[in-house]
């Protein structure tokens, strides 16, 4: 059995850059001004993947990924950095899942490719900064979890150990297979594309994007199987829809406030000696200091 | 039963962590609020001690799992121990800090329990609701407050159907308070041997390093910040100087923290630690959303920075225009010479 490493990457909006531009007139975000991007802790995922795969030889990387059609970019993108393929589980049922529902969807994906060793996700994904989903689908494959990964110490073919990062130190951790890993975004940054995988994977394509291609290559890739990303649907891992978007999610959302900066009335002053006295002194004579 | 249950984390020192002693002054006032008790429960090895730490937040039930398997800290055994117990107390609602241990171990529990997580949470309120579509209106559920893509907006979420209604929450968001009239609660143990499994060993601990939290700038009641406008680690020291004539602590942004000037213990904001001290002076921080989310509750806040338009300053009571380096060296000259 060759060693298998899945990974789950999501692609996510890029709510790290809401510039000015990103902003509306009223103060709120303008999520259609925001690119889709793969999720940051996800590529610090794939790079610890892809780290274990470069110590155990004939290793292989899939990645899992569940979203719109569109999402299958998060995929060829790791096939360009060394993963050698993957699944984009994508059905409209999906919708409105929370952190419960998706890793459900997500380790019923998982258990399709099984038997594998390692599942690497990242710690959080940075729409929502919940960091649940790979601990939960971790207990829903029922098997242990090692979380805030920051680097591989050693890893062979009947155990792994981890160094960790927690909020005060780190720790160092050993389990065997297979077990779940979520990274922490101080671990390695993700090698950059290599151009010999980009002229070797830039046609793979899912089924639904190859409708929508114009040439045909259907011959192309007949020859070389590696170049159809897989798509699952609810009926391909066999879901239950009551376990999966809105209805398989105990928590709604009930209400959305967007941020809107309440402007005060500031005061100003400039950085000239006089102006900073002047403050200092209404500071300490309000005992606000002092 | 249907109370109000708090995991209470043990630290390195052994003691109950602050975000629960936190966590419990919250658990206190939901419980009030909903008529039902209010549980704690501690897992480690050598807990005799947790009673009297935690019976002065209003506990009215606490629960053990003293085992010397239990400590430091690993998902499985803890985990399998809190779904055991919650399966038979039935929480109505459960409560972890937003820490390394309870981000690990909350998600694994809710998965088992298969009921709703809210991460992170800012507030907890009670509240009801009404599903338009069914007609149907729920009393009295958690209202869970969180900021959520990226801190632009502000979601509040409900579980209406599963139980517990579970929400972890980081330090400093909630007060500790000690309750009025507290009692002598009921202790509780839990027979270990019964809620784990041989199996929830198998990741073993090779080393650990983990440091006393020496920082403590959540009491402070001045911060001075510093952000990456700050410029260096050297430049940092003309904060800690102002800091220390002032009698405050050094705060800082995410963005000052990952370019190495200061330590993470000092980060303030979502992901970092929140503070309400009477004075906030923010030193080159432009006032990004995440930051703003642990320092908006201060009472005063000064913005020094370079940039008129810069969104820190639009919630300052006061903006100075001009570099840390220029500013903040005069205003220790000016209160040194002036304060007694
Ligand atoms: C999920 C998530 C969580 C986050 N959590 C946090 C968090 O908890 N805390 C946090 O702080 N950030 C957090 N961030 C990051 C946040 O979005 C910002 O990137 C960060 O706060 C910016 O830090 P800054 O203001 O120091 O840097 P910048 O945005 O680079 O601003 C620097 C400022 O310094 C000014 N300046 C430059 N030179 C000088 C000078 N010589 N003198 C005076 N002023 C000068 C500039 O005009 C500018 O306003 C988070 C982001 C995400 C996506
Ligand atoms: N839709 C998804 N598809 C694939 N992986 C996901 C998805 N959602 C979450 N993940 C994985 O779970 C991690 C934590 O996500 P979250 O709990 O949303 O913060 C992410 O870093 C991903 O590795």
């Amino acid at each position: 059995m060759s060693f298998r490493i899945i990974v789950l990457a999501k692609q996510v909006p890029d709510t790290r850059n809401v510039g000015k531009d990103a902003m509306k007139a009223d103060g709120t975000v303008n999520r259609a001004a925001l690119p889709a991007i793969f999720n940051p802790e996800d590529l610090n995922a794939l790079e610890m993947a892809l780290k274990v795969k470069d110590s155990i030889p004939g290793a292989e990387i899939l990645i899992v990924s569940m979203g719109p059609g569109r999402a299958a970019e998060i995929i060829r993108e790791s096939m360009y950095r060394g993963a050698d393929g993957g699944v984009l589980v994508s059905d409209r049922k999906f919708a409105g899942s929370d952190t419960l529902a998706t890793s459900y969807t997500l380790s019923l994906a998982v258990k399709k490719l099984a038997p594998y060793h390692l599942l690497i996700a990242g710690r959080q994904a940075i729409d929502g900064d919940t960091a649940q989903v790979g601990p939960q689908t971790a207990e829903k494959l029922e098997i242990p979890q090692i979380t805030y990964a920051e680097d591989v110490v050693a890893v062979d073919s009947s155990s792994i150990t981890i160094k960790r990062r927690l909020e005060r130190g780190i720790e160092v951790v050993k389990s065997p297979y297979p077990c779940a890993v979520t990274v922490h975004g101080s671990a390695a940054p993700c090698r950059p594309r290599n151009a010999k995988l980009v002229m070797k994977f830039k046609h793979a394509r899912t089924l639904s994007e190859l409708q929508e291609e114009t040439k045909d290559y259907t011959e192309m890739r007949a020859d070389r199987p590696y170049l159809n990303i897989l798509e699952w649907s609810v009926d391909d891992i066999q879901a239950d829809v009551e376990k999966l978007g809105l209805s398989g999610s105990p928590t709604k959302v009930k209400k959305i406030d967007n941020v809107v900066l309440q402007a005060k009335e500031s005061r100003q002053f400039s950085s000239d000696e006089k102006d900073i006295d002047q403050l200092m002194k209404e500071l300490i004579a309000s005992h606000i200091v002092g | 039963m249907n109370n109000v249950f708090v995991y209470c984390e043990i630290t390195e020192e052994g003691h109950v962590a602050e975000v629960s002693l936190e966590l419990l002054s919250k658990g206190r006032k939901l419980a009030n609020e909903l008529g039902i008790k209010l549980e704690a429960v501690s897992i480690g090895d050598d807990l005799s001690h947790v009673p009297e730490e935690v019976f002065p937040y209003g506990v009215d039930v606490v629960h053990l799992a003293d085992d010397k398997r239990l400590f430091p800290f690993t998902t499985l055994p803890h985990a399998s121990i809190i779904t055991k117990l919650f399966e038979q107390e039935k929480p109505e609602v459960a409560l972890f800090g937003a820490t390394s241990i309870g981000r690990d171990l909350a998600p694994r529990v809710a998965s088992a329990l298969r009921c709703g997580l809210t991460a992170d949470c800012t507030s907890l309120e009670i509240g009801d609701h009404t599903e338009a579509k069914a007609g149907k209106t729920y009393k009295n559920l958690l209202y869970q407050i969180r900021p959520a893509f990226g801190g632009n907006i502000i979601a509040t979420i409900i579980n209406p159907d599963t139980r517990p209604q579970m929400a972890t929450v980081r330090e400093g968001v909630m007060k500790k308070e000690v309750a009025e009239n507290a009692k002598q609660g009921i202790v509780q143990m839990i027979p270990v041997e019964e809620f784990v499994k041989p199996e929830d060993f198998v990741v073993e601990i090779i080393e650990r390093h983990i440091e006393a939290q020496k920082i403590n700038i959540k009491g402070a009641q001045i911060v001075v910040a510093g952000g990456y406008g700050v410029g260096s680690k050297e430049n940092f020291n003309l904060l800690y100087d102002l800091a220390e004539v002032l009698g405050g602590q050094v705060g800082a942004s995410r963005a000052a923290v990952d370019a190495g000037y200061v330590d993470h213990a000092r980060q303030i904001g979502q992901t970092g630690v929140t503070v309400r001290p009477k004075l906030y002076i923010a030193c080159g921080i432009s006032g990004a959303v995440q930051h703003r989310a642990g320092m908006d509750q201060a009472s005063m806040i000064i913005s020094i920075n370079t940039d008129p338009a810069a969104p820190i300053n639009a919630i300052a009571d006061y903006y100075i225009n001009g570099t840390v380096a220029d500013v903040v060296p005069r205003m220790i000259k000016y209160y040194k010479q002036n304060s007694k």
